[in-house]
């Protein structure tokens, strides 16, 4: 379904700021895969994600989304095939919107837009039908500005909002890294049923070593622009959190300090 | 009393075009964009140098219109394909404008004493009857308008462009086509705005362009402060009012015997005022906050 295929990228070149973010990454995901991605700041998890979306071109490599080669494809011509979801929840969402508007806006992605009338009585169905699997009664508030909801509302929006059209991909940057716990955990077990009502194929940043643990089936370590571990299968299932400490351990040479991890 | 109300009621109404094309840019694109400056006056100088050589003036109104558009679209291009400052794309295309506008016209006024104009009544009515009832039925067109288009598909693409780029983007829409869009369509209604101005007032000047940008924002805030309540359709007829209400205002204190060169200054110290009192009232609010705490 996809491939990322040694891709580099180097920003700030030749300045004082040059970093290196991707330095060769080479990534095949079969249909349905739900791989979470763990490393350290500034491994270049984050910056995969924009890669495979298109916010920038690369270095060197390319990137194959069901057989269909895009690394020269810009970001609104690759829309069609990606869903997205941010770590800030005032991304994904138009504020001074409506949320029946932001819908509609998604349920259009990648398609041609027309002069007509966004708004019917049978996609304000569609709308209050999908919206009832967050459970958090924004079915019944369609009209309501999408900046008036809290955090956890917003990025329970965006996930919708990235899967109305079926995405070949999705992609999840760390998307409730920013959310209090609670409703951390609310919007992961939404992302769960939402990626497994509709088999899609995502990729999940994530720093919380318990949570890579808990979802998907295929774990992948980056770390200095590089995938440094790779975990699927039966190894997968055997995998602990002192399995991926001792890992990234091995792999970098120092410990992965990071209270964020440490405290789950 | 009821004949300066009337006679600011028509200016009033012409202007209203111009708070709704800055409506559109500024508000719904949030593209803070200055060509307005020379696309009313190049409205004006198409309309009179085309009603001069002879032409239908409802001909000469739909070219200055076009006109604008195209203007518009220059500005948009400087910014989405040169990657140019919004600011400043617009300041170019104003400047750029004032030798163009000169070009069209071959001098810096031209009348249109004797000429047939839009105005001109083509029935037995008084003619400001004609001229009020033709700019509030255009007023009413083009709101109900734009109320349809900000609701369409594409409207909406828009108004995302203008509040999240990136949101918008990752749905798959060319954020730089929208931006063409919509400061086409607000310049072709300031042009358009200009066409009707220099058939009203029976003259075309370079000049009438200066501080178009500062009145239309003084007017779009006034309405949005007095009327606007969020509801887009509710914010358009607000900021057509706001037009209005800005030159009544400015009819006022002129009667009130303010010296007309002190009117832009005057403008401007609204548009400041109205600026800062959102800043200036939380620090107050907060201020005040601690005090009553302290002192609890």
């Amino acid at each position: 379904m996809l491939i990322v295929n040694d891709i580099k990228k180097t920003f700030n070149r030749g300045s004082i700021n040059e970093k290196t973010a991707l330095n060769g990454v080479t990534l095949h995901l079969k249909k349905g895969d739900f791989v979470t991605i763990i490393g350290s700041n500034g491994a270049g998890k984050s910056t995969l994600m924009n890669a495979i979306s298109g916010e920038f071109f690369l270095d060197q490599g390319s990137i194959i989304i069901d057989n269909q080669d895009v690394t020269f494809a810009s970001q609104h011509e690759r829309a069609k095939m990606i869903g997205r979801v941010f770590q800030d929840p005032m991304v994904g969402t138009a504020a001074n919107l409506t949320i029946e508007q932001n819908l509609v806006l998604a349920l259009k992605r990648g398609e041609k837009r027309f002069l007509k009338r966004a708004i019917s009585h049978e996609i304000r169905d569609l709308f209050r039908e999908k919206l009832k699997i967050l459970g958090l009664g924004l079915e019944d508030n369609l009209t309501q500005k999408v900046g008036l909801l809290s955090g956890g509302q917003r990025q329970a929006l965006t996930l919708i909002m990235a899967s109305l059209i079926k995405p070949k991909i999705l992609l999840l940057d760390e998307h409730t890294a920013n959310l209090d716990p609670k409703t951390a955990e609310k919007v992961l077990e939404v992302t769960r049923k939402i990626i497994k009502e509709g088999e899609l194929t995502a990729l999940m940043v994530t720093h919380d070593l318990k949570q890579a643990l808990t979802y998907g089936n295929r774990i992948i370590m980056m770390h200095e622009g590089k995938i440094v571990a790779d975990l699927k299968g039966e190894e997968r299932r055997k995998t602990t959190v002192t399995t991926l400490l001792n890992l990234f351990e091995r792999n970098s040479g120092r410990e992965l300090l990071n209270d964020r991890m440490l405290l789950v | 009393m009821l004949d300066m109300f009337l006679d600011t009621l028509q200016q009033g109404l012409i202007y209203g075009l111009v708070v709704l094309g800055i409506y559109l840019s500024f508000r719904i694109l949030n593209y803070a964009d200055l060509s307005v400056d020379g696309t009313l006056p190049l409205g004006a100088a198409v309309a009179a140098s085309m009603i001069i050589a002879g032409f239908n003036p409802w001909m000469a109104t739909l070219i200055a219109t076009i006109a604008g558009a195209l203007a518009g679209l220059f500005t948009g291009f400087l910014h989405t394909k040169f990657n140019i400052n919004p600011l400043l794309t617009g300041i170019l295309t104003m400047t750029g404008l004032y030798s163009v506008n000169l070009l069209i016209m071959g001098r810096a006024n031209l009348p249109l004493l004797g000429q047939k104009v839009i105005f001109t009544t083509p029935l037995a009515i008084e003619e400001r009857t004609f001229t009020i009832s033709f700019l509030l039925i255009l007023i009413t067109l083009t709101i109900g308008f734009l109320y349809w288009f900000l609701e369409t598909e594409v409207g909406l693409a828009l108004r995302a462009t203008g509040n999240n780029q990136k949101m918008i983007t990752c749905l798959g829409v060319n954020t730089d086509n929208m931006k063409l869009l919509g400061l086409a369509l607000s310049n072709a209604m300031v042009s358009l705005s200009g066409a009707l101005l220099s058939q009203y007032q029976g003259y075309a000047d370079v000049g009438i362009g200066i501080g178009t940008i500062i009145g239309g924002l003084a007017s779009l805030i006034i309405g949005e402060v007095l009327l606007s309540n969020g509801n887009i359709l509710r914010d358009l007829v607000a900021v057509a009012l706001g037009s209005v209400i800005y030159r009544l205002v400015i009819a006022i204190v002129l009667r009130m015997g303010l010296p007309p060169n002190m009117l832009k200054l005057m403008t401007t110290f609204i548009v400041i005022a109205a600026l800062a009192a959102p800043n200036l009232k939380e620090k107050f609010m907060i201020k005040r906050g601690y005090r009553s705490y302290v002192n609890s």
